[in-house]
């Protein structure tokens, strides 16, 4: 198994967000990561590095990949793994989030991974717990792991992220994933631009440092990576776009709009993708430019070296 | 009134805004009310049967009206109740509050007018005075019985902690209370536009990933409102105004001498919206916390008076109502106790004098209500409060006489503390130094 040097290693307690983290602090993930992704294409997958440590999934929100995701890169470090879903959990019998934590802190845990349709509750849940916290995406805030993933994607295709021209379109207003990306990919020194209707680009986001596009060819223009996002409908109260058939028409990826960015762009999408609402079949399908699914393969690396570094100091030497 | 004996508060510093007096004297009390007072009384020692208190130069200014409570009184009393809320208002100088409806409920009836202000009477403490919601239900649609209201004893007409938001309704509700004099509060802000919102809408909205509420949603209803006001007449207040475009509203309209008047609270001069930092539910408000420049034109308009009082905007909430999820947490701070510190930063920081900065919270919410309180004056009620200026403390959650500690102000350092609150003649509050 390749590992970085130790020293280097970034060790956090909990991972809730790439705003705040350093150039070194990525680097340090993706080189951990990169390692991973050898593993994973062998045909001897399971590590140790977690044996004995137990990870809970607590998703308050549906989701197949990610969960998915952590629990394989969980159980390919050597952990135990227990998934709980909002249907299954006391939330419905009106606990509050912040009993929901003492509860599951008291049988002591190793990571939590938690998805939570709020912003914010993915912190305010980390405060209360002596383990590991890592975001699983909160409401419209952040979705860490998504972003490392994107970066290792890019790294890998690329060579390295600074300089690149990212174009990240669709619905930024209600997505983490965007806003994740943005805090990673401006740290390590990409140019970012975000495209969509002037209703789903969020007030002053410019301060972000990104720059607004609400023409995809131009937002497009000399791009190497385009990022498309998903309309966000259950988040939306109200019209943003008056219809998926216009939305398309006008910052939906296809062969005719991709022709500004530079040939050799990358497709990436979070998924789930919405063929023909925000992204062409033929685009999504082009095996020389999409790396959707890869973006799905190295979500598992980036995974495990996330849980390798929450996990790296005990939480009792770690701090509280 | 109670047949309390005759009391003299000698060696004071009387400061009483509403006559623009400043200097050394004293104040003779009898059944509760002002007989005397200024600087020459007393000044050959004070006659055997009159009981006198030495007030060691402490300033001594009325009591601070509270344009703008809630006690939960008949409701959430889990959160506050009259009891507890009366004893925070002693502590911090407050003698009259004026209580808006609690969240969600109203005061529609005469009888509700009235229990309310027995209860204060009961208390012995403050001097409670209900507004009557403007809508039955606070549904805003049917307009409540605003005469009757009125004979009961309510000093204006609130939907509380929401707007009315339909015109028409407002435009009948301003018209129809001409014939009562009394004031329509607006919460100013446009129900539609501030839908699901969180916070200020912004570059923290944005970082954040919460839904905003944008300075139009505030400006609009006020804007709105004045257009209506100079068809009807009637008096028109806004409650709690935050914006730099909002109080430009006002300003014009009372230069065209529209009857309007508003007030502010003191997380609006004295925090902006960077308080929220990583989703810290004591700084959700409704109105929210503004950007720095907003912030800039509250104490702007105070300094000019274009914002004529300060109210605490005191909403009690427990922790379970604010350790939650930012979007989940209910809005509100408490601020009976640190109105007048709060206040008195404006003195200290040189933006308003000590005559100004106190009319902000006594004579001016005596005018807009009604009251014969907030003044220091012959017949007026006794209800005052001795304030050691410049003396430094710091203000601290556990020691608020509140039930909920929901105070946007922990570890605040302020200059001004009461140190007695006196209410028709009675000393209900001391603290030593």
């Amino acid at each position: 198994m390749s590992a970085p040097a130790a020293n280097t290693r970034f060790a956090p307690r909990h991972i809730l967000g790439t705003e705040g983290l350093s150039p070194e602090d990525i680097t340090s993930l993706l080189d951990a990561a990169d390692g991973y992704v050898d593993l994973n294409r062998s045909r001897q997958k399971k590590g140790d590095k977690l044996s004995g440590l137990t990870l809970i999934n607590l998703f308050f929100e549906i989701s197949t990949r990610t969960q998915t995701s952590f629990e394989m890169a969980a159980k390919r470090l050597g952990a135990d793994v227990i998934n709980m879903s909002v249907a299954t959990s006391s939330i419905y019998k009106g606990e509050s989030l912040i009993d929901t934590a003492m509860t599951l802190n008291a049988m002591r845990p190793d990571v939590l991974v938690v998805r939570h349709p709020h912003s914010g509750a993915v912190e305010l849940l980390a405060q209360k717990m002596a383990c590991a916290v890592i975001n699983g995406g909160d409401g419209s805030h952040e979705h860490p792991t998504q972003a490392l993933l994107d970066a290792l994607t890019i790294r890998r295709r690329k060579g390295a992220i600074g300089g690149l021209i990212v174009t990240i379109c669709g619905d930024i207003a209600h997505s983490r994933v965007a806003r994740s990306n943005i805090h990673l990919l401006t740290t390590m020194g990409a140019r970012v631009r975000v495209v969509g209707p002037p209703t789903l680009i969020p007030p002053m986001i410019e301060r972000m440092g990104v720059e607004v596009y609400y023409d995809m060819a131009e937002g497009l223009r000399d791009a190497d990576i385009v990022m498309m996002l998903r309309l966000q409908l259950e988040r939306m109260h109200g019209t943003y776009v008056p219809s998926l058939r216009e939305n398309f028409h006008f910052y939906g990826l296809d062969e005719e709009k991709l022709a500004a960015a530079k040939p050799d762009a990358l497709i990436m999408h979070p998924g789930p993708i919405n063929r023909g609402v925000e992204i062409d079949t033929s685009v999504a399908d082009d095996i020389d430019r999409s790396v959707i699914a890869e973006q799905v393969e190295m979500g598992v690396a980036v995974r495990m070296a996330c849980l390798e570094a929450v996990t790296a100091v005990p939480p009792e030497d770690g701090g509280s | 009134m109670n047949g309390a004996p005759a009391r003299a508060f000698v060696n004071a510093r009387l400061v009483d805004p509403a006559s623009g007096i400043d200097s050394p004297g004293a104040v003779l009390v009898e059944d509760g009310v002002i007989k005397d007072l200024g600087p020459r009384l007393f000044a050959d020692g004070v006659p055997d049967g009159i009981e006198a208190t030495d007030c060691g130069g402490l300033v001594l200014a009325p009591g601070l009206i509270d344009m703008r409570v809630t006690l939960h009184e008949t409701g959430e009393t889990h959160k506050e109740n009259l009891h507890t809320a009366s004893q925070a208002a002693i502590a911090g100088g407050v003698t009259t509050m004026a209580v808006i409806p609690a969240p969600n409920q109203a005061i529609e009836t005469p009888a509700q007018v009235e229990y309310l202000i027995s209860r204060g009477r009961e208390t012995g403490l403050t001097d409670l005075r209900p507004y009557g919601s403007i809508t039955r239900g606070a549904k805003g649609e049917t307009l409540t019985e605003m005469g009757l209201l009125s004979e009961a004893g309510a000093v204006g007409f609130t939907e509380g902690h929401k707007a009315l938001a339909d015109a028409d309704t407002m435009r009948r509700a301003l018209s129809y209370s001409t014939r009562f004099g009394l004031p329509l509060m607006q919460h100013p802000e446009e129900p539609s536009l501030a839908a699901g919102g969180q916070i200020n809408e912004g570059e923290i909205s944005t970082r954040l990933g919460l839904k905003g509420i944008p300075v139009a949603a505030e400006v609009i209803v006020i804007e709105r409102d004045l257009r209506l006001l100079e068809l009807t007449g009637g008096r028109y207040h806004v409650a709690h105004v935050t914006t730099a475009a909002g109080i430009g509203a006002i300003r014009a309209a009372k230069d065209r001498g529209l009857p309007v008047t508003c007030d502010t609270a003191p997380p609006y001069f004295g925090l902006n919206e960077t308080s929220v930092g990583d989703y810290r539910t004591f700084a959700k408000l409704s109105p929210p916390l503004r950007t720095e420049s907003d912030r800039q034109a509250v104490v702007a308009g105070l300094e000019d008076g274009t914002i004529d009082a300060i109210a605490s905007d005191h909403l009690p909430q427990d922790p379970d109502s604010k350790r939650l999820p930012f979007a989940q947490a209910e809005p509100g701070a408490i601020g009976l106790e640190t109105l007048l510190p709060l206040t008195l930063e404006l003195y200290h920081g040189g933006t308003l004098s000590l005559g100004q900065a106190l009319a902000r919270v006594t004579c001016a919410p005596a005018r807009i209500l009604g009251l014969q309180a907030g003044r220091l004056a012959k017949g007026a009620p006794a209800d005052f409060v001795l304030i050691e200026l410049d003396a430094p403390w710091i203000i601290r959650e556990a020691d608020l006489g509140s039930k909920s500690k929901n105070t946007l102000f922990d570890g605040r350092p302020v200059q001004g503390r009461c140190r007695a609150t006196v209410f028709r003649g009675r000393t209900v509050f001391s603290q030593d130094a």
